[in-house]
């Protein structure tokens, strides 16, 4: 267990009086649900293979994917377009369903979307527009009939309030601007307490500023709830700094090529000569492939 | 060389702003702006327009059976109204137009609700709607009166025919339309079968649903008036349509107008009052459509 003894060893260099230090620190200790056997992943993908078809052909989106995910985690899936880790996180959600393989959540196998596995899209038309922000927020609840309507209705003004949404409550989400509606899709997710928080790309059709903003926030959250996360996004730097540990995806078709620790890092360190050297070392290994698999990258 | 020239290198600067307090930041449309920006002014003065030109059209044939004036028709539809005998047709007229109204959106319905759970229904509807749509819902009715007798039967029918098609086209193409990740997000909370159908593809099929509903109406008013013109009163009790076509048969055209007002007023009353404000309270107020 690499990443357990990572945590270990950071622990012991740090005894305890650093807090800030302590908010980087990806363990479970200190998170409300920490399975009792810590080598038991949250999540496992083994051997994941996708497929998805056009009209004319069959096309292989990822092969034989294996990654784990523990509770606590920030797991980023990271590479370039066509890699697979889109349709790898919809495989995640239950959309998809692998040709061979199995994805365990818990040790169940997944095998249809469900709303212990909330979902932040990358588009903002995620929120039925038909919803004010407080009832978006609720109507996951609502919907699985996983609380009554009082305490779906005070989750939601709790997990609004978190996102710093309260005054937008009664607000429709044609009201909002990119970043808020963001905002309203991960207070969603929040409140349903998912087993997994999975988010695709979701701060990718935001501004620059902004979407900093909510990395900055996300994090902020992520120390406040401790939810599990995985994350899917083509920005190395973003990879970096919202992720704990990166897998590192090939296109066509999208296989593992390598998991690195990146908790180490945050908004504050991405001028730091330790950030530029990790972005530097991703940034090869994304494109320092053979010129063969290049030109098929390409096509 | 244009290579050789650089731009100048200037000074930079920095200065403390003072709050801003020169000009309001915010100001009032003059008063002429925001009459205008209400609708209700609009129109009616497009109204009061047309109502102008009639009467001119009118006093300048000067000939009451032909063109009765603005002013003429407004006192026939009094007189109706107050002998109750036009509200009387009215009532007969929105009474079947209720029913056939009614029973094609709940057929439109259970057919587009077919068409986006199976292939079958997706064929079906598909070639029902090619045969049936352009087909006249009047060109139906002598065999309606064949198969349904004199009554309202044959003309619920015909109102069911020229609603169904349409509706669930609209139906249809709005459940088609509505987004990817929207649908997906749904499903994610867990919703499938009929909650997810009303809680994700109506509300989100709104506007075409609206759509289709306004056009069923118009449809539907329209084959009724005509139907009630060509073969008038169901055992003694005619609508609206009938109403114009007896008025036509004594040369009352003052009543005849009064008629066709009321047809028309009624429409307008249903688009204004009842369409828009439920477009007001739902797919308005949801950003759905401008």
């Amino acid at each position: 267990m690499t990443l357990v003894a990572t945590r270990e060893a950071l622990a012991a260099t740090e005894p305890g009086r650093a807090a800030p230090f302590f908010r980087r620190r990806p363990d479970a200790v200190a998170s409300p649900q920490v399975p009792e056997d810590m080598d038991a992943p949250l999540l496992s993908v083994r051997g994941v293979s996708l497929e998805y078809r056009t009209l004319e052909r069959v096309v292989r989106a990822t092969h034989r994917v294996d990654f784990d995910v523990y509770a606590a985690d920030r797991f980023v899936l990271l590479g370039p377009s066509g890699c697979g880790k889109s349709t790898l996180l919809k495989a995640v959600a239950g959309f998809h369903r692998p040709v061979e393989g199995e994805i365990r959540l818990g040790g169940v196998p997944v095998r249809e979307p469900g709303p212990d596995r909330i979902v932040v899209f990358q588009e903002f038309d995620q929120l039925p527009p038909w919803k004010t922000v407080a009832q978006n927020v609720a109507f996951p609840l609502r919907a699985a009939g996983i609380v009554g309507r009082r305490e779906a209705e005070a989750r939601a003004r709790h997990y609004i309030d978190k996102v710093g949404l309260s005054r937008f409550a009664d607000s429709y989400p044609h009201q909002l601007s990119g970043g808020m509606k963001q905002r309203v899709a991960i207070a969603r997710a929040l409140a349903t307490q998912p087993k997994m928080l999975l988010m695709d790309e979701p701060f990718a059709a935001l501004d620059a500023l902004t979407r900093r903003k909510m990395q900055e926030e996300l994090l902020a959250l992520w120390d406040e709830v401790r939810f599990t996360l995985l994350f899917v996004t083509h920005s190395i730097e973003e990879a970096l700094v919202v992720g704990n540990r990166v897998a590192l995806l090939s296109p066509h078709p999208g296989r593992v090529r390598s998991e690195v620790n990146s908790h180490d890092f945050d908004l504050t360190s991405i001028g730091s000569r330790d950030f530029q050297a990790a972005v530097q070392r991703l940034h090869d290994r994304l494109f320092d492939t053979d010129p063969a698999l290049a030109t098929a990258g390409a096509r | 060389m244009n290579q050789r020239v650089l731009p100048p290198i200037r000074p930079e600067y920095d200065r403390v702003l003072a709050p801003f307090v020169d000009v309001p930041v915010e100001r009032i449309l003059p008063l002429s702006t925001r009459l205008w920006q209400q609708g209700w002014l609009r129109k009616g003065l497009i109204l009061a327009a047309l109502a102008l030109l009639w009467e001119g059209l009118a006093r300048w044939t000067d000939n009451d059976l032909l063109l009765p004036g603005f002013l003429a028709t407004l006192s026939a539809l009094a007189e109706g109204l107050a002998n109750s005998e036009l509200l009387d047709r009215v009532r007969i007229s929105l009474v079947v137009l209720g029913q056939g109204y009614l029973s094609g959106i709940v057929l439109a319905f259970l057919l587009t609700t077919l068409a986006v759970s199976t292939q079958f229904g997706r064929d079906l509807l598909s070639t029902l709607t090619a045969m049936f749509n352009p087909l006249p819902a009047i060109a139906l009715l002598p065999l309606a009166l064949l198969w349904f007798g004199l009554g309202s039967g044959s003309l619920v029918f015909v109102l069911i025919h020229s609603v169904l098609w349409p509706m669930a086209l609209n139906t249809y193409a709005g459940f088609q339309g509505v987004p990817d990740t929207l649908r997906m997000a749904g499903r994610n909370y867990g919703l499938k079968g009929l909650p997810y159908v009303q809680q994700i593809l109506i509300p989100a099929a709104l506007p075409a649903i609206l759509s289709g509903l306004k056009i069923g109406w118009a449809f539907a008013w329209r084959t009724l008036i005509a139907a009630e013109l060509v073969f008038g009163a169901a055992s003694g009790k005619g609508g609206l349509g009938w109403y114009i076509f007896q008025n036509r048969n004594e040369l009352y055209t003052d009543r005849v107008f009064a008629g066709l007002l009321m047809v028309i007023a009624i429409g307008l009353v249903v688009e204004t009052v009842v369409f828009a404000s439920i477009e007001r309270v739902t797919v308005r107020r949801w950003g759905m459509v401008r």
